[in-house]
């Protein structure tokens, strides 16, 4: 049970630097933090106590194995995490290019 | 003093101990990253990591070597049409599929043999083109961003 | 067999695109308004086989659903996806045009093919994790979309955007990661029968939680609505009018419908909460939209205040609201899209969205004139368009259900719509025109069609109440009615 508290710990302080923080890139960092929580925690969820990795080799049997789905799934999330920290990235340093700073409270032209 | 002239005659990229060291290690990491996406469907690995893998050897050339001579060896239109044409050669196969009825039906050697290279049907050829997609666009994400940093300092 | 024909058709024309578009001159145009075509034709298609099949069930790759992933098409399928295709093959008819002014026209093509078949996949999949996957992929190309103009404030506004609607994903993964522990399983038919079989818990009602948080976000309901009106005005115009039209739909409403209604069961508490955030919605957009002197962020508001009918509607539940929420839905879609083209077409002619600074332009706008008057009627509710008889719908469905205050709620909140759109309308094609303007004329031809149109249906739409079309409707709103009933059907279907 411990370790799925310490994923919900991680998912909040991922949340709590997306909230709080006003540097653009720190913000990054923390969507990051909220990704890879979702992640562990996903993994985590197929795994059975003294149980090896799904990988089948000469001579196994098949038993003992943890769950190998919430690891392929893990695989897409973490592309589509990829391309949206890529994309966010290319965004910020566009931002950085108008603005000439990373602060949010300086990037303030749309009201609302 | 004699750094300095070291500099001007490599005015790209970094040491010469780190270009020796790329140098050799390159060819291996594109390799084992090959290694990586024919195996995929009998070991661990497969079109993703393997296609990670490529790309960081070119972005390993790039880092050593400065941005002309790893864009040399692979221009960014190249990439870009590298990237296209690996999604769409994975649409093409799932599309094969309709040969045998459905849509991503593997279409030929119907059940794959564990440990046996050539079998598995579809499976090799779409890690083949996923290797495609997720190299050149990755690669394609790093050249972009270190590009547009570039450009920045102009403007 | 023409289900995966949604997802294979725009994901090919976005990489055949981006392959050839910077080559081939007018590739990129010709080959986006014959793949969104092509969606209309199949999508009308769907129409009759679910009359002849009630649900069709399509294996991927031939394997059987609980373990292979399954496409479902089923009478609100069918109903969502005739209203994604719709707006968006009139949108790219639109953009042919518009988007002569960027460079770089494929990749805009490129992006919106993708966003669609992000919309498309997700309305035909019948399992929750490629819905996840589907939905992102959609969101990706819309934040990128947001930003296409790469100016200062629509870099801030997809920055803004692009972190919420991340955290909103991960809240809907975490929710797919809880569901999955509980049930083992990620078909959607399949998580319904293995729910239904285990006693209440409180997993349960956290996964709840947790798409509504999610879902909601994405549909922009009031306390998640901050991104709207920066991202929807930032983007271009055609573009505006798929976000509001029918991207906050498929990705919000229909989403939530579909997983709330047919997968988890609707509890009384949950019913409750939809209630309160639809009237929230309903009165702090339409307050908002008030305020406003840009056109385009006028409209974001509004899209608020109307999802918040949709919601509110649902939340209501009983089959005559839902009947309204869905028409409502359909409606919003085609005339909010043609008012945010009409925006496009006024900031074409003029270069301003400012309301101070626009006054008597019917006379040299002529047709973006006439069709905004009847996009703003028909979303004020004037009779005889169709925006009338659904919010008449879910006003009396309200009534019926018991409740009062809110229906008036939703009537007082359509007065202050008609005020705001009167607003709009006087501001910008009434008064006098500025001399610096007497010669602009009229917007290109494509522009002008597909406007005229999305008028067309505007005014039509009253119909499709009528006895003739009601059974599209009814079927759509069978499927909610369904219930638990939907994982038979699925099952059914497979046998």
């Amino acid at each position: 049970m411990s370790e799925y508290i310490l994923c919900f710990a991680l998912f909040c302080i991922g949340l709590y630097c997306v909230l709080r923080k006003r540097n653009i890139i720190k913000i990054i960092i923390g969507l990051g933090i909220i990704e890879y929580a979702v992640n562990l925690f996903f993994v985590l969820i197929g795994y059975r106590t003294h149980s090896r990795a799904p990988i089948l080799a000469k001579g196994q049997s098949i038993l003992n194995m943890v769950d190998p789905l919430p690891q392929a799934l893990v695989l897409t999330s973490i592309v589509i995490g990829l391309a949206v920290t890529a994309l966010i990235v290319a965004i910020a340093i566009r931002i950085y290019e108008k603005y000439g700073t990373f602060d949010i409270t300086k990037i303030r032209r749309l009201k609302g | 003093m004699n750094n300095r002239t070291l500099e001007q005659k490599n005015p790209k990229g970094m040491t010469l101990i780190v270009k020796t060291i790329t140098r050799l290690t390159v060819g291996l990491i594109l390799l084992y990253g090959i290694y990586i996406v024919l195996h995929g469907h009998i070991s661990p690995g497969g079109g993703f990591a393997g296609g990670v893998i490529i790309a960081l050897c070119f972005i390993h050339l790039m880092l050593a070597f400065g941005r002309e001579v790893a864009l040399k060896k692979i221009s960014q239109g190249v990439v870009s049409v590298l990237e296209s044409f690996g999604a769409i050669m994975f649409l093409s196969i799932a599309l094969l599929g309709f040969w045998g009825g459905y849509f991503f039906f593997n279409f030929f050697l119907h059940k794959g043999k564990p440990f046996e290279l050539f079998s598995a049907g579809i499976i090799p050829l779409c890690n083949i083109a996923i290797c495609l997609k997720v190299g050149a666009g990755l690669f394609a994400i790093f050249t972009v961003l270190v590009l547009f940093k570039g450009l920045g300092e102009k403007g | 067999m023409i289900l995966p024909f949604f997802v294979i058709i725009p994901l090919g024309a976005a990489f055949l695109i981006s392959l050839l578009g910077k080559k081939l001159k007018n590739f990129a145009d010709l080959l986006a308004n014959l793949a969104t075509f092509s969606l209309l034709v199949f999508s009308l298609y769907s129409i009759s086989q679910v009359f002849a099949h009630k649900i069709l069930v399509y294996k991927v790759g031939s394997w059987i659903p609980p373990i292979g992933i399954c496409m479902v098409l089923d009478g609100l399928t069918s109903f969502m996806l005739v209203t994604v295709n719709l707006v968006s093959f009139l949108v790219t008819i639109y953009s042919v045009s518009y988007m002569e002014k960027y460079t770089d026209k494929y990749r805009f093509y490129t992006l919106f093919m993708l966003m669609l078949a992000g919309m498309n996949g997700i309305i035909v999949t019948g399992d929750l994790f490629n819905l996840f996957v589907f939905l992102e992929i959609a969101s990706i190309a819309s934040y990128a979309l947001v930003a296409f103009g790469t100016e200062a404030e629509e870099l801030e506004a997809s920055f803004k955007y692009a972190i919420m609607g991340s955290v909103a994903s991960t809240f809907i993964l975490l929710g797919i990661a809880m569901l999955y522990s509980y049930t083992s399983t990620l078909n959607m038919a399949d998580i319904s029968s293995i729910l239904s079989g285990k006693p209440v818990n409180t997993i349960v009602g956290f996964v709840t939680v947790l798409f509504l948080a999610g879902f909601g976000l994405k549909a922009a309901l009031v306390p998640f609505h901050g991104w709207l009106p920066d991202a929807h005005p930032a983007a271009p115009a055609p573009i505006s009018a798929m976000l509001s039209g029918v991207f906050i739909k498929t990705l919000g409403v229909y989403a939530l419908c579909r997983v709330f209604f047919n997968i988890l069961t609707v509890s009384d508490r949950l019913v409750f909460v939809l209630i309160v955030l639809g009237l929230v919605s309903m009165v702090v957009g339409a307050f908002l939209a008030i305020a406003q002197n840009d056109i385009k962020r006028m409209f974001a508001y509004s899209s608020i205040s109307q999802i918040g009918y949709i919601i509110f509607a649902l939340g209501v539940g009983t089959p005559l609201a839902i009947l309204g929420g869905l028409f409502h839905l359909f409606n919003h879609a085609v005339f909010k899209s043609l008012l945010f083209l009409n925006s496009g077409a006024i900031e074409y002619s003029v270069h301003t969205r400012n309301l101070e600074k626009l006054g008597g332009l019917n006379s040299r706008l002529p047709i973006t004139g006439y069709t905004s008057l009847i996009g703003s009627m028909s979303i004020s509710g004037i009779p005889p368009l169709g925006g009338f008889f659904s919010k008449l719908i879910i006003i009396i469905a309200a009534i019926q259900a018991g409740y009062f205050i809110s229906a008036t709620v939703a009537i007082l909140v359509s007065i202050v719509t008609l005020a705001y759109y009167l607003k709009f309308l006087n501001f910008t094609f009434f008064g006098k025109l500025d001399e610096l303007r007497l010669k602009i004329r009229e917007v290109p031809w494509a522009m002008r069609l597909s406007m005229i149109v999305l008028a067309i249906i505007c005014v039509a739409s009253g119909l499709l109440i009528a006895p003739l079309f009601k059974p599209f409707l009814e079927s759509a709103v069978n499927v909610l009615l369904l219930a638990n009933g939907y994982k038979e059907a699925v099952f059914g279907a497979l046998k």
